[in-house]
């Protein structure tokens, strides 16, 4: 086929200067084009197993998930323990689950922004982000069905020290949170089953 | 029945298309389903006028030659001076005629273009069909009661054709338009909003469509940015054209009493549900907004406007029950379809394939999608520049054709 358009100028897609925040985003790109095309490649799965262990605390194990048309490990297996606080009458054996959603927050953000920097060449020198999340128990304790269980709000604050603009800061935090599984995990409903085996 | 090009649609871009294609002398025809400019005619509400000043209506040989160059034109005028246009050059329009199906002719010869007023032989084809043409609703839409009664952006025409409570879906052009004069007659409106683009009415002392024209911003061409995918699923700017040249963004309807509420994300117990991203969507089009005027500052070179303040947006409720809402507007966009080209010319995402214009297929080139050469391709005033560059193109597949190299 020929096109033979005149354009009238050359095509000149800015290339952005390169920045090293340690992440591999030849790597990234070449997987957006490569499943442009091969939708059925890009459905993952990701699987927790979960094993209580006594009163409040319970122990999480990650290690397989499947993807790109396979079943994958992690480079090894991961535990993490969730429990309640003291003051709950607990034994703190661990971070409650809340907690560890807001975890879950601040990691994909901050992925979200050393991935987005890189994009366009913005070199970081330090990301740092507090998170709130406001829960009223009144809601889990069943005292006031007025409440809901989960967080009211969550507030995340990021102090970001690169060689950019404050609004160009801004703009890669706005676009971390476009890209984010987890913001939107806590942004949009989900359709949960829980069932017994 | 034969001709060398078959243009399909008679709005801004198959009438721009054929005004190139008479002054080069090449024998075509305008196939139209029903009448010129028919959406200008019969799918725009009342009060609805163009985002961009009359002055910005320079098609092939023909412009805006009114007393207002600075005014916006109402859907009624813009399908008369639609029908001028098409006068100014004897336009050979077939209104009333539906195409049926393109399919290329044996051995890849040139086109059979079936229409429900017979066939048509041709050697290429133009498919000018417009972008604005049939409304995108969200599958979310079959999730809502029958108790709620839905009206899209095309169907919609004036406030007295709704009762009660009304959730605007959509906050770009349509959107905030049809939120606004909801409001200001009286109905209590929510106002989903998802993506944005955010920008004022005027900025230091000119129309934001002079400056974007200034800066170069409009003549952007699809080659040259970097992700024209995405460039061409930007929505239409937040804009409302009329003589008190205001601004409508999200704090203007937030003034008459809208309320913003975040894209609406699903509907369960009875309840819509709206997405919590509603506070880092508002933030990247105040950036983004701030961006353009950067740029018009830099243009001007000395000093800097007054900024629109920041979006509002409050602690905006992520639940409404759906028994409080009588009516949704779906102001969520259009996606055009065109079930009667041949396969393989869509993609997954049910977009047209091009390459500015040109299809896959030798011979069959589009014209008046979004940024389909450049980011004004799909405005009055930007087709004309495409119209140009992709008719040269048809000329040369047709010597191409008569040469015996064609594809």
């Amino acid at each position: 086929m020929t096109t033979n358009i005149p354009t009238g100028n050359t095509v000149t897609v800015t290339d952005n200067p390169t920045a090293d925040n340690g992440v591999a985003i030849e790597a990234l790109r070449g997987a957006r084009a490569a499943l442009t095309d091969a939708p059925a490649a890009a459905r993952f799965q990701w699987r927790a197993a979960n094993t209580w262990v006594n009163g409040t605390h319970s122990r999480t194990r990650i290690e397989r998930f499947a993807g790109l048309g396979d079943e994958h490990s992690h480079r090894r297996p991961y535990e993490v323990d969730t429990d309640h606080p003291q003051i709950f009458a607990s034994e703190d054996n661990g971070p409650t689950p809340p907690e560890l959603v807001l975890a879950g927050l601040a990691g994909c953000l901050s992925a979200g922004v050393a991935t987005v920097a890189t994009n366009r060449g913005v070199t970081l020198r330090s990301v740092t982000a507090t998170v709130e999340g406001d829960m009223d128990i009144q809601g889990i304790l069943g005292i006031d069905p007025a409440v809901r269980n989960g967080f009211s709000a969550i507030r995340v604050r990021y102090e970001i020290d690169a060689d950019v603009p404050k609004a160009d800061v801004e703009a890669i935090v706005v676009q971390s949170q476009k890209r984010s599984a987890v913001f939107d995990i806590i942004t949009n409903p989900t359709n949960v089953r829980v069932e017994v085996a | 029945m034969h001709t060398d090009v078959v243009v399909i649609g008679a709005g801004q871009a198959g009438l721009a298309a054929s005004r190139c294609l008479t002054d080069g002398a090449v024998d075509h025809v305008v196939l139209e389903r029903a009448d010129v400019a028919d959406s200008w005619r019969t799918q725009r509400w009342d009060s609805l006028r163009l985002l961009t000043p009359n002055w910005m209506t320079r098609l092939p040989g023909f412009a805006y030659d009114g007393s207002d160059p600075a005014g916006y034109m109402s859907a009624a005028e813009v399908a008369r001076l639609l029908d001028r246009y098409r006068n100014s050059f004897a336009a050979p329009v077939r209104t009333g005629t539906a195409v049926t199906g393109v399919t290329p002719g044996p051995g890849g010869e040139g086109f059979r273009v079936a229409t429900d007023a017979g066939v048509w032989h041709s050697r290429a084809v133009v498919v000018a069909t417009g972008a604005a043409r049939e409304p995108h609703v969200p599958a979310v839409g079959r999730e809502l009661p029958a108790s709620v009664r839905q009206l899209t952006c095309a169907e919609y025409r004036r406030p007295d054709q709704v009762e009660g409570d009304v959730l605007v879906v959509g906050a770009s052009a349509s959107g905030v338009q049809i939120a606004d004069e909801l409001a200001r007659s009286g109905r209590r409106v929510t106002i989903a909003v998802g993506d944005h683009v955010r920008v004022p009415r005027e900025y230091r002392g000119r129309d934001i469509h002079w400056w974007m024209d200034a800066i170069g911003q409009l003549d952007e061409r699809w080659d040259e940015v970097p992700d024209i995918d995405r460039a061409r699923r930007l929505p239409s700017l937040q804009l409302v054209g009329g003589p008190q040249r205001r601004t409508l963004d999200l704090n203007a309807l937030t003034a008459v009493g809208v309320r913003l509420v975040g894209r609406l994300a699903g509907v369960a117990g009875g309840r819509a549900l709206f997405s919590g991203s509603l506070p880092a969507l508002v933030a990247g089009a105040d950036l983004k907004q701030d961006r353009l005027l950067d740029r018009i500052d830099e243009y001007i070179g000395t000093g800097r406007g007054e900024r629109p303040a920041r979006t509002r947006v409050g602690d905006p409720p992520t639940a409404l029950p759906l028994a409080g809402i009588r009516t949704v507007v779906w102001a969520t966009g259009y996606r055009p379809t065109w079930p009667w080209l041949p396969d393989g010319l869509v993609d997954r995402f049910g977009r047209l394939r091009h390459d500015g214009g040109v299809t896959p297929l030798p011979g069959l080139v589009a014209l008046g999608l979004p940024f389909l050469r450049r980011r004004k391709s799909s405005f009055l005033d930007g087709v004309g520049p495409d119209a140009a560059e992709l008719m040269a193109e048809v000329r040369r597949h047709l010597d191409r054709v008569a040469a015996g190299t064609a594809a």
